[in-house]
Formats: structure tokens, sequence, C-alpha cells
């Protein structure tokens, strides 16, 4: 192991942060405009020019918030909660693909931070780690409403997990692998949405409810929970909430890209060296229009009620993405004897 | 030892952790700070909080839980299999499939016995 190599990790892992953070600030950019927008207002207009410095604004205007921390509150497991919430969401980027392999200077970079071969099973088991940070924030915060709160989100969260664990195992079966950059590679030609419509639906469907975005957004179901699991928390605490879920938003629309829709790569074509810099463009330009997708949906589905929406996780979506991973195994195996 | 190709993913945790730790340095160093008793209080829109904010919670959330553990447990035992189907052939099918049947008579049994009711 040479010296290069960790420095390009470094430097890979730093420009990542960049992106995801860089990301999160205009994803609730894009979020309040298309919002505005769909609901026939203008959105925030005023910070620099068509407002696009708003993500600023509020960032700074965080950082010079009072930050409460409730006398009654455990205060080492109040601090931690959202640390414990955001590093996941960040780390689980590692295994995305962000393109192929591209020459700097002489120099064979991967654009990936890493491509391991259970790469699949790796999204899960970090993407599980954010439910813990969710309950303790609620446990710690010792008020009612963000205890039922952390309850809630946490129990919808590991609900969703069965369908969206058993939506990832289709596009496994048909690529024979968990690495994600397989994944990809064998949607040269076809994407995979073509094979696993029902899948796609369950994938985009159980990563709402787990990332609590709209119709499942029981935290933020504030006639009921003031705001749940983050209704004590204030300034840059309850940034790195937000940021949590706006990173994931990311992740899962990039994995969704990834694993339904070929990734990085554009179907028919095949990129000659110098072209494999349009990658990372063609990715964020799937990622770009699901995340418009699960803003729309924010902006026309009322909430749920949450015991239909327990019913649904666990009585609708669950032996609905058995039946199709067990359809999609029959048909894998048939074509192949 | 660790596997070459987990280096870099703990290269990006040290990294990603360094970053949370900055945020929440920011907020503490920048931030006011004046608190009062009333501020202190939990927060339940305006009504003065009766008993402790943490109290016993209803057991169907622990019924989930465990139905929880459960079932992703078997979920991921799908993977493995699912990469190697096209090798294991009709044989892998069989076998699968028998533990889907187990799988879903634990999941007819939770459900009739209604431990993913809410009511």
């Amino acid at each position: 192991m040479d010296a290069a190599l960790i420095w390009e990790w470094i430097i890979k892992s730093a420009i990542v942060l960049l992106i995801m953070t860089g990301g999160f600030a205009y994803t609730t950019f894009y979020e309040r405009r298309l919002l505005a927008r769909i609901q026939t207002r203008i959105g925030p207009n005023r910070a620099g020019p068509w407002g696009i410095l708003q993500p600023v604004a509020d960032g700074v205007k965080l950082i010079f918030k009072e930050e409460l921390i409730p006398a009654q509150a455990d205060k080492v497991l109040f601090v931690l909660a959202p640390v414990i919430t955001v590093i996941p969401a960040l780390v689980i980027t590692a295994v995305m693909p962000w393109g192929g392999v591209v020459n700097i200077f002489g120099r064979q970079v991967p654009l990936y931070i890493a491509d391991v071969n259970v790469g699949v099973l790796y999204i899960m088991a970090i993407a599980s780690i954010s439910v813990y940070g969710i309950v303790l924030a609620g446990w710690s915060s010792n008020n009612k409403y963000a205890m039922l709160g952390g309850l809630r989100s946490s129990a919808q969260m590991i609900s969703y997990e069965l369908a969206l664990g058993l939506a990832f195992v289709g596009p496994v079966l048909i690529a024979g692998s968990m690495s994600l950059v397989d994944i990809v590679e064998k949607q040269r030609d076809i994407w995979f949405v073509v094979y696993q419509p029902v899948g796609f639906i369950i994938f985009l469907i159980a990563t709402l409810a787990e990332v609590n975005r709209a119709p499942f957004d029981m935290p933020e179901a504030e006639q009921e929970l003031t705001a749940g699991y983050h209704t004590e928390y204030s300034g840059m605490k309850f940034a790195l909430f937000f940021m949590a879920e706006y990173i994931k938003m990311i992740a899962v629309s990039a994995f969704a890209a990834t694993l339904f829709l070929g990734g990085y790569r554009l179907p028919f074509i095949e990129y000659p060296d110098w072209l494999e810099w349009i990658g990372p463009f063609v990715l964020l330009a799937k990622i770009i229009v699901l995340l418009g997708g699960m803003i729309w949906v924010r902006a026309t589905l009322p909430r749920f009620r949450y015991d239909r929406l327990m019913a649904f996780g666990w009585k609708i979506m669950f032996p609905l993405a058995l039946a199709n991973v067990l359809v999609t195994a029959v048909i894998v195996v048939i074509l192949s004897a | 030892m660790i596997p070459n190709e987990y280096l870099p993913i703990a290269v990006l945790f040290i990294l990603a952790t360094g970053l949370a730790a900055l945020v929440i340095i920011l907020g503490h160093a920048f931030g006011p700070r004046r608190p009062t008793a009333r501020k202190l209080m939990p927060y339940e829109s305006g009504m003065t909080p009766i008993g402790p904010g943490t109290r016993r919670i209803r057991v169907a959330f622990y019924m989930i839980a465990v139905d929880f553990i459960l079932f992703d447990i078997e979920v991921v035992f799908f993977l493995p299999w699912a990469v190697y189907a096209r090798e294991l052939s009709y044989y892998g099918l069989l076998v699968i499939g028998i533990f889907t049947v187990l799988l879903l008579v634990g999941f007819i049994y939770a459900w009739k016995k209604g431990a993913l009711e809410w009511e």
C-alpha cells in the first residue's frame, strides 16, 4: 500500500462529503422552490440571484441560533443522537459508484470510494444504524412528544425495511452480484426497471418510508406530535437531523438510479475512455429527477394514518415484495437452465 | 486484518465523524446561551408537563421490533442465494422455496395472532 493510494482515498472521501453536504443544502432549496411552484407560489427568491444563496443564509442563521439542552435530558445521548443519525447517512455513500475508471494525470482512478462484493448488504446494514439515532433522540429528550415520535419513526422504518430488503434482491438476482459496480455494468443495454417494475415501485415506496418523507412523515405529524423526535432540538443539532434526512434522500435516489435505472451509464452507449467523466453527470441527472418525484409526492399526497401505515407496510408491501422475489427467481432460473 | 477494499470506507467514516463533530462544535461556539428555567422545560405546546417524559411504552412497539428481527434476518438470507441462483438452479429454488414456506408460516401465525394490528 503506497501513500498515493491513501491520499486518493482521502481526496475521494472529502469530495463525496462535499458533494453530499452541498447536495443537502441545494436539495432543501430545490424542494422549497418546486413545492412553491406546485402550490402556485414563488418560494424563496430574495437571497442572491433567483434565491440561490438561500441555503447559505439558512446555514449561517442556524449557526448563530441558541441551542437548548432541556434540563431533564440525558445530556450525553442528547448531543450524540444527531451525530449517530448523520454518520450512517454519509458513510452509506461509500459504495455508490459515480462512474467508471478515469485517467487523471496518468493514474487510473475509479470514481467510487469502495467496490465491496457485498455492496447491497452493506447498504442495508448501514442504513439500519440511523434508527438508533432516532430512538436515542426521542428517549434522551425526556419529552412525551419526542418519545412517541422517536418510537413511531423507528417502528415505521424497521417495518418498511423488510420490503426494502426484498426489493434489493431483485436486481441482485438478475445481475448475479451484490457489487453495485457489477450491477451497473450489467445494465449496459437494458435497465433493470424493465425486468423489475414491481420491485422498482416497492423500492420507491419503501425508501419514502425509510427516510421519513411524506406521505410517511410521522415525525413531522405536527398536529399530533409537535415535531416528533426532534421537538427539543435547535440550532446546529437540528440541522444535523435535517442533513441526515436530506442526505438519505439523495442516497436512496442514487441507489434507485443505480439498481434500477442504469446508474452512471446511458443505455446502448459505450463510453470511450475520454467520456468516462460523463458518468457522474448522468447519475446526477437521474438523482435530480427522482428527488423531484419525491417532492412531487409530498406536494400531492396527504399523510397516512399511523395504524394504516403499519398495516400497509406489513400486510401489503412485505407479501408483495416476497412474491416479486420468488417470481423473479423462478424466471431467472428457468431462463438460465 | 480488514480486507483492502474496506479501508477506504474507514477513511470516509473518520472524515464523516469529523464533519459531524465540526457541525456540533460550530453550533456550540457561535450560538448564544441564555438559559432560563422556563426555557429548559420539556416543550409541550405551552402546557406545563405532567409526570416524567419517558414512560411505559405500549407493547405493540415491542411486537413490531421482535417481528422485524425475525423477518429481517430471514430476508438477509435471500441475498447470498440470489447471487448464486443461476449456479444452484432448480435445487436452489427448491431449498429457497422450503425456506420461504417456513417464513410464511411464521408470518401468517404473527398475522393471525394479531401482532400486526394496531388497535
